[in-house]
């Protein structure tokens, strides 16, 4: 176990390397750096001035010292005015080392967003905490309804029940959640006015369920559908196994075996499932809220990757990365922590 | 202002759309006559899940193919007095109505849904097949061949999978990008698989007959031409398709992302197909690891293949429809369901009428994909 971890590990370091080394260089292309320059420069700078703009706060150094300062592998150099010597921090909302110092993701500084003028860490903490509220609720509703879906589908394969069940997760599956919010939003705001129709409020610690049903169950639709038809297919194996014909056989009543002995097993592959759905709840997340305006991570996404604000971007890009490859491992552990037959070398 | 009544939008609607349902019924009506001589497909029609399936892909389709037809205005034209107007209001210059309503640039919602039918058609399936090309290219080698091949390319995939999508598209798909070499640069890579997959598999399967061989390897190399100089180099010698630059951008950002996880399933199909006998056969008889590859595993893992790909078709739509609504890549005029979707959720309290139709539209198409994909893994596993 401990060596599988360890290249686990090993694999997930060299994978986080290459895609910050691939944002990185995504997002210090040369138009990129031209429009922030010209959104951090007077209007009507010429191309001298924006050029000089650039090589003085450092984007000129070269791409993989950069990406090491960004690292923090690489001593951070302070800026110095060279009118009066006196290091000065490049950005007036953002303190600097005035000396070259170490400085970087590795030492907890993701540096500095340009568009909401703060320290990215400061903007990224709110925001991961609004969005962790909101995946919160989103699994919360989503996993128990679509294992429930899944489990009733699969305990008797072909009934009607079943067929009914199944239709009703592929319609799910079809409708992503710019669709699911649109209609939602129409149904329940517009025309019957039950729930809010926006989760602004929301922001500010709010939750209610007038200002947050919307959102939750935009999300939860999309992926509800995909759990419970594993979910399905997971029950109807199980249910075919040979141990389940001896409880049959010994005379235990259905629903002592669908509880007993068959709900356990069932949920196994599930798990994994539910762990792996995290990258993909993240695109949803995004488009919910931006569409009911919540501000959370994805909506800090979107403003870095519409203001070129670069620093915020390689944070939220470190954030989705880390947080995709740690779902993967641990859907790899609790996969072989929960499945016996499977023992990892 | 004169506006149809209720009954009179949907009997106008229907009416309007009499070339879909004609070609629909002739279609359903002749695959159903031909049943027992259509093999896998004939089985599908029967079962409930299939028949729906097929007839919401069949709907979209023919709506794509007969758009023309179809539409009473012009997609992108504007009629100022029908700004936001209700559904059924009456142009007071032609006298035809506008069936679903206006939008708040005052452009024919219907027509628009129709016309958007016709950019999801052309762009899903084309770059979903391109997806294919790699999956399989890059997969099969995997599988095969195991060890450092396998390693290599599995990072790789799981490199791109570890990327969230949306994050790849907003670093992919901005305009700024264009002005750099990456997009055409990538193009080039990912066309180079389908024809080089092309070239291997005729070379592996045609040693024996030069002839036949050089035929089919001419046939090739011109459509891979073809595909070089429209996708890459917007220069379609035929004039049949033009992609702009963004467009490309697009293909490549969804060929991208559905790229890797083709290939797992393809690298899957591979170490379970290859244990196989009769590749053990071919392997004895001295047979090249390509010509078992692309002619002994490739044809006895279709079945699962193109359930994927009809999955897939209907996910590209979907991340079509999130480019739109990002307003990435996708001009912004352009009548695609999910720039529509994003444009009419602004006014969605007081204008419901722009926002539903292009909605439902996306999710009819996908929920069509979906069940036909279901029917064909329910009936194949059946055989």
């Amino acid at each position: 176990m401990a060596s599988f971890l360890a290249r686990r590990l090993g694999a997930m370091l060299l994978t986080m390397l290459c895609l910050t080394l691939a944002v990185f260089y995504l997002v210090n292309l040369e138009p990129n750096l031209r429009k922030l320059a010209i959104s951090q420069t007077e209007m009507h700078a010429s191309n001298d001035e924006l050029e000089s703009w650039l090589v003085k706060n450092g984007y000129r150094r070269p791409f993989f010292v950069r990406y090491a300062t960004w690292l923090g592998v690489w001593p951070k150099q302070p800026n110095i005015d060279p009118s009066t010597g006196v290091a000065t921090p490049r950005f007036s909302y953002c303190d600097e080392p005035t000396t070259p110092t170490f400085s970087g993701v590795l030492e907890g500084d993701l540096g500095c967003s340009t568009k909401f003028k703060e320290k990215v860490v400061n903007k990224l903490g709110p925001a991961l905490e609004a969005t962790a509220i909101l995946m919160f609720w989103v699994l919360a509703v989503m996993v128990p309804v679509a294992l429930a879906i899944g489990v009733v589908a699969g305990m008797r394969e072909g009934s009607p029940t079943d067929r009914t069940l199944s239709v009703v997760s592929i319609a799910t599956t079809s409708t992503p959640e710019y669709v699911s919010g649109v209609v939602l939003t129409i149904i329940f705001a517009t025309w019957l006015g039950w729930l809010n129709g926006s989760a602004a409020s929301a922001t500010e610690g709010h939750v209610t369920f007038y200002n947050f049903a919307l959102p939750v169950a935009t999300v939860a639709i999309y992926g509800m559908g995909y759990v419970a038809r594993m979910t399905r297919a997971s029950m109807i194996e199980v249910m075919n196994a040979q141990y389940i014909r001896t409880a049959r056989l010994k005379g235990l009543g259905f629903t002592a075996i669908v509880l007993k002995h068959a709900l356990r097993n069932a949920l196994i592959a599930p798990f994994t499932v539910i762990m792996l759905l995290f990258p993909w709840l993240l695109t949803g997340v995004v488009i919910v809220e931006v569409m009911f305006r919540y501000q959370g991570f994805g909506q800090a996404l979107v403003d870095a990757a519409g203001n070129n604000d670069i620093d915020l971007l390689l944070g939220c890009s470190l954030v989705s990365v880390t947080l995709v490859l740690l779902t993967q491992l641990i859907s790899d552990i609790g996969y072989a922590y929960l499945n016996p037959r499977i023992r990892v070398h | 202002m004169q506006f149809l009544s209720p009954g009179e939008i949907i009997l106008r609607t229907l009416v309007q759309l009499i070339p879909v349902w004609a070609s629909l019924a002739l279609t359903l009506g002749a695959s159903f006559v031909f049943r027992r001589r259509l093999g896998l497909y004939g089985h599908v029609v029967q079962t409930g899940t299939g028949l729906a399936g097929l007839m919401l892909v069949g709907f979209w389709l023919f709506a794509a193919i007969f758009a023309n037809e179809i539409e009473l205005f012009d997609p992108l034209g504007q009629i100022a007095e029908l700004q936001h107007a209700p559904p059924g209001a009456i142009d007071p210059h032609s006298g035809l109505p506008y069936l679903f309503g206006g939008d708040k640039l005052a452009r024919d919602v219907f027509g628009r849904v129709i016309a958007g039918a016709r950019i999801v058609l052309i762009i899903a399936p084309l770059a979903t097949l391109l997806a294919l090309s790699i999956g399989v290219a890059l997969g099969l080698p995997a599988g095969y061949f195991g060890r450092r091949t396998d390693a290599a390319l599995s990072f790789l995939a799981n490199l791109v999978l570890a990327f969230p999508i949306i994050l790849l598209f907003y670093l992919l798909v901005s305009p700024g990008i264009l002005e750099t070499p990456i997009p055409y640069s990538l193009a080039a890579i990912f066309f180079t698989f389908p024809i080089a997959l092309f070239s291997v598999y005729f070379i592996a399967g045609y040693r024996a007959q030069p002839g036949q061989l050089a035929l089919r390897l001419a046939l090739t190399a011109i459509a891979g031409a073809w595909l070089f100089a429209t996708f890459v180099f917007n220069a379609d010698p035929l004039g049949l398709l033009e992609v702009s630059p963004s467009t490309l951008n697009i293909f490549i950002a969804v060929a991208l992302a559905s790229g890797p996880g083709i290939f797992r399933i393809v690298r899957s199909l591979t170490l379970d197909i290859k244990t196989r006998e009769y590749v053990f056969a071919a392997q004895t008889r001295g047979e090249s690891p390509w010509y078992v590859m692309l002619w002994e595993i490739l044809p006895n893992a279709r079945g699962p293949l193109i359930v994927d790909t009809c999955l897939r078709i209907g996910y590209t739509t979907i991340l079509l429809g999130a480019l739109g609504y990002f307003g990435l890549g996708i001009p912004p005029e352009s009548p695609n369901w999910g720039t529509m979707i994003n444009e009419s959720s602004r006014f969605m309290r007081i204008y419901v009428h722009p926002a539903l139709p292009p909605a439902l539209a996306l999710m009819s198409f996908v929920l069509g994909l979906n069940l036909l994909a279901d029917a064909i893994r329910e009936q194949s596993l059946r055989d």
